[in-house]
């Protein structure tokens, strides 16, 4: 059963490990500030919430997983928040979401 | 919008409960010093949020309920979808962007439910809110497809449906 939890433990860590990777590669792949911030935002999201998961099955029924717990959910709750200051003070500063166009209703190929 | 005094003290109890309650499962020690330290904490926060007029407005008030469990759930769900898709195009040699820039009003209308709203688009990645202004949000997506996920209007239909008091 330690087994079992252990191997699920340590997919989800690493799982979470190759997203992480991902919104790195991506914070460097991408173009410009707006989709930079959109690859970074896979590592707190999903690579938060599997390592977090992952972390969770090794602390088992314990006071640490309450907090692990709420790590997750303030995370939940600031990295938006912060992603949206962080967006409108560049909006603000003049950086032009320039390489976006505007939304409009393409028939589906 | 002021609450009658019988209710602002019934709101400075529930909250230090929680306060207290919070700081013993943070700590887990139970010695004078750190019993002490957070007694003070708990006060201290309690006269801060009294001062920033927490307890005469409505509005920070976020009710945990049955309903919001079930958004939580489904935006989960939506968050791993969204994150599979962006690490789709982060990994494609090509890197298909088709960045778009969109702008959308919440049918929420309290604050809470338009905050809601805005930060659960935030959190999906592959959309990003620039900005929230009287319900009016700027939006910026990073593909065509996931600008037309949004513009689907599911996410609005399900945050306004969670009511906001």
């Amino acid at each position: 059963m330690a087994m079992v939890v252990d191997v699920a433990s340590w997919v989800l860590l690493t799982v979470g490990g190759f997203f992480v990777l991902v919104g790195g590669i991506g914070a460097l792949r991408m173009p410009d500030l707006y989709t930079r911030m959109h690859a970074a935002s896979v590592t707190d999201s999903l690579g938060a919430m599997l390592v977090l998961g992952g972390l969770v099955l090794q602390a088992g029924i314990t006071l640490e997983t309450v907090k692990l717990a709420a790590i997750l959910i303030f995370m939940l709750f600031t990295s938006p928040t912060a992603a949206n200051a962080l967006a409108s003070a560049a909006l603000l500063a003049g950086i032009n979401p320039g390489l976006a166009k505007p939304w409009r209703q393409e028939p589906r190929s | 919008m002021k609450k009658n005094p019988a209710a602002t003290l019934r709101g400075m109890l529930m909250l230090l409960c929680f306060l207290a309650a919070a700081w013993v499962l943070w700590s887990g020690h139970f010695d004078p010093l750190l019993l002490g330290l957070g007694a003070f904490s708990c006060l201290a926060t309690l006269v801060i949020v009294w001062r920033m007029g927490y307890f005469n407005r409505e509005i920070f008030a976020l009710t945990i309920s049955l309903r919001l469990l079930t958004y939580w759930g489904w935006l989960i769900k939506e968050i791993v979808m969204s994150s599979l898709a962006v690490t789709k195009v982060v990994l494609n040699p090509r890197l298909p962007i088709s960045a778009r820039y969109i702008e959308l009003k919440a049918s929420a209308v309290g604050p809470i439910g338009q905050v809601i709203f805005a930060n659960s688009i935030t959190l999906t990645p592959g959309t990003l809110t620039l900005d929230l202004h009287q319900g009016e949000l700027k939006v910026h997506a990073l593909t065509q497809e996931g600008a037309e996920d949004l513009m689907s209007g599911e996410m609005d239909r399900r945050v306004a449906s969670l009511g906001d008091r």
